[in-house]
């Protein structure tokens, strides 16, 4: 785990497994049984830790709330860090919803620099290399550079966290992704007043990236967020998924999910972290404006042009279910939008 | 639907040798090796059947590989429209091929690969109903109306349907002379077919363009026949 700090390895480790039986006493012994499942659930359940974030933008963002296990932790403690895909067992997510597999998450992907195939990404990603990796940050900030990803990420806490993914073509996962939330890292680079969005690019490899070999989409593929949004504790830089890295296919060794927004938001493979005043124009939205637009903001009201997105397949179920407004996310992140119509964040 | 089962159809007997010696000796002869007889349209047959199921094999193979992944549904859909498509542009070959070939025996087949073309159409559309929507008909009703993909897709089976009802003798024949003009609808089809897979794709269209090539491949012929006919026929008159 090249990610974290020699130190967080084993503090992590014993804080985890005594501050889950302190809950048990807190919590009362009655329920014991039933509370094991619901502590572990807790750990991961962002979406309601941070329902209660006083104020919005950069001021109270920097108050906000660890993501995850704040009922287990005091100040100043690591957090918990499951290792290995075995420690997500009876893990759900905060609406009570299974994880999907490791399998299903690692096999079926929309990674078009490796193929436009669902399985694509894991078939052809095998000869890029995610290590070492140097990422640039430019544009209006006062720490701009180039940085190896370990120096990048070595000054910041990294946490797992239990999300939907919401794919534009209407189907979904619950994953537990591993990373940095992007605030932390978006606020060490300091940027300045000018700073109004940040745009993200991801490499430029065809001879690692088969599906960059084409012109299948505009490389590199490029995606943008608001300032606001790159500030919101939901948003996360992430690293892993079911307590290891990331693996190629899933966008190493570098990416961003915004778990309220459409899939195609998550660039991955990031190389590039720029801060701009005018708004990113993204490459979906390069490539459709029609069908895609910047914010992308998972709405089952707004069908896209060629599918409805009310309702979306939980891969590994059969049944379809409803799509929630911004993801299941509302509560937390619809302040975000206030005054702008959501039939344009599209 | 007598053409389904190989070796079974008026076709067959009609390529035995003519003869006029009814001796049982002369029937069960063996036929001349130098003349196609029944044996080498059966052969026919049975090799279009197994054409024909090869996306069973796959889909087998597929199940047995890795379980058709991890969206399954979506890749049962793919699968039958993907060999709908195949086979209604091979149906669509039968005749350009068999004129430039001259292997005419061909038109024995295309009936059967249209009927595969159109049950792996019908398969693709009940997956889609049936196991994708769950049959929620209001969503169902609004993607036939408002997608363009969709309503391309539902037109093209519709266009089909209509073919595949009048395949049979009885209906050949009844129809006579309009039942080669309805059976003109399968070029329409085959239009839509592809502008549904086009209209489908998010950017990568490789594939949608390359069975809108094949489709071209398989219509200009025609295209050209037809306008060497009627100068022809305008000559004689």
């Amino acid at each position: 785990m090249i990610i974290r700090t020699k130190k967080a390895i084993p503090s992590s480790e014993i804080t985890s497994e005594r501050h889950y039986l302190n809950r048990r006493d807190f919590v009362g012994a009655g329920a014991a049984a039933a509370l094991g499942l619901e502590a572990a659930r807790r750990v991961l359940m962002p979406g309601e830790l941070l329902g209660s974030v006083p104020g919005r933008g950069v001021a109270g963002v920097q108050e906000a709330p660890r993501g995850i296990g704040r009922p287990l932790l005091r100040s100043g403690q690591e957090p918990i860090l499951r290792n290995g895909r075995q420690a997500f067992a009876g893990i759900t997510s905060e609406l009570d919803e299974e994880l999907n597999s490791y399998e299903d998450v690692t096999s079926y992907n929309n990674f078009y620099e490796f193929g436009t195939g669902k399985d694509d990404p894991i078939r052809n990603s095998g000869d890029f290399k995610p290590r070492p990796w140097t990422i640039a940050v430019s544009g209006h900030c006062s720490k701009p550079g180039n940085y190896q990803l370990e120096d990048f990420l070595k000054p910041h806490r990294m946490e797992d966290r239990v999300y939907r993914h919401r794919c534009v073509e209407a189907w979904s996962m619950v994953i537990p992704w591993r990373g940095v939330p992007l605030a932390d890292i978006v606020r060490a680079a300091e940027p300045t007043g000018a700073a109004r969005y940040v745009r993200f690019k991801t490499i430029v490899r065809p001879e690692e990236m088969p599906g960059q070999r084409r012109r299948i989409l505009p490389w590199p593929y490029v995606e943008g967020l608001r300032m606001d949004e790159a500030m919101h504790p939901l948003t996360l830089m992430v690293t892993g998924v079911y307590g290891e890295d990331a693996p190629n296919q899933n966008g190493a060794p570098l990416r961003l999910i915004i778990p309220w927004k459409y899939g195609f938001k998550g660039v991955k493979s990031i190389v590039s972290m720029e801060f701009v005043e005018e708004q990113p124009l993204n490459t979906w939205q390069l490539q459709n404006s029609r069908e895609y637009g910047f914010f992308a903001n998972v709405n089952p009201e707004v069908s896209h042009p060629r599918w409805s997105q009310a309702r979306e397949r939980r891969i590994g179920r059969l049944r379809r279910i409803p799509t929630l407004p911004f993801n299941g996310y509302a509560a937390d992140v619809q302040s975000l939008y206030a005054g702008m119509d959501p039939r344009t964040l599209y | 639907m007598r053409g389904w089962i190989p070796g079974r159809s008026t076709e067959d007997r009609r390529d035995r040798p003519l003869t006029t010696d009814r001796s049982s000796e002369a029937r069960n002869a063996p036929l001349p090796a130098t003349r196609p007889g029944v044996n080498d349209v059966r052969r026919l047959k049975v090799v279009t059947w197994l054409l024909c199921l090869v996306p069973f094999f796959w889909l087998a193979w597929r199940i047995f590989d890795d379980g058709l992944g991890a969206n399954p549904i979506e890749e049962l859909i793919h699968w039958a429209g993907r060999s709908a498509l195949v086979l209604l542009l091979g149906a669509l070959a039968v005749t350009p091929v068999r004129r430039i070939t001259g292997f005419n025996r061909l038109i024995l087949i295309r009936r059967l690969v249209g009927l595969f073309a159109f049950s792996y159409a019908c398969l693709h559309l009940l997956l889609y109903a049936v196991v994708d929507q769950g049959l929620a008909w209001s969503f169902i009703l609004e993607d036939v109306a408002e997608r363009r993909y969709i309503t391309a897709g539902f037109s093209a089976f519709l266009a089909l349907v209509p073919l595949a009802i009048t395949s049979t003798k009885g209906w050949i024949r009844r129809l006579g002379k309009r039942w080669a003009r309805l059976h003109r609808l399968v070029y329409l089809a085959g239009a839509l077919a592809v502008l549904h897979f086009y209209w489908r794709v998010k950017a990568d269209t490789l594939w949608p363009l390359v069975s809108a090539a094949v489709l071209l491949t398989l219509l200009l012929p025609r295209v050209w026949w037809a306008y060497r006919k009627r100068k022809a026929r305008r000559a004689t008159a």
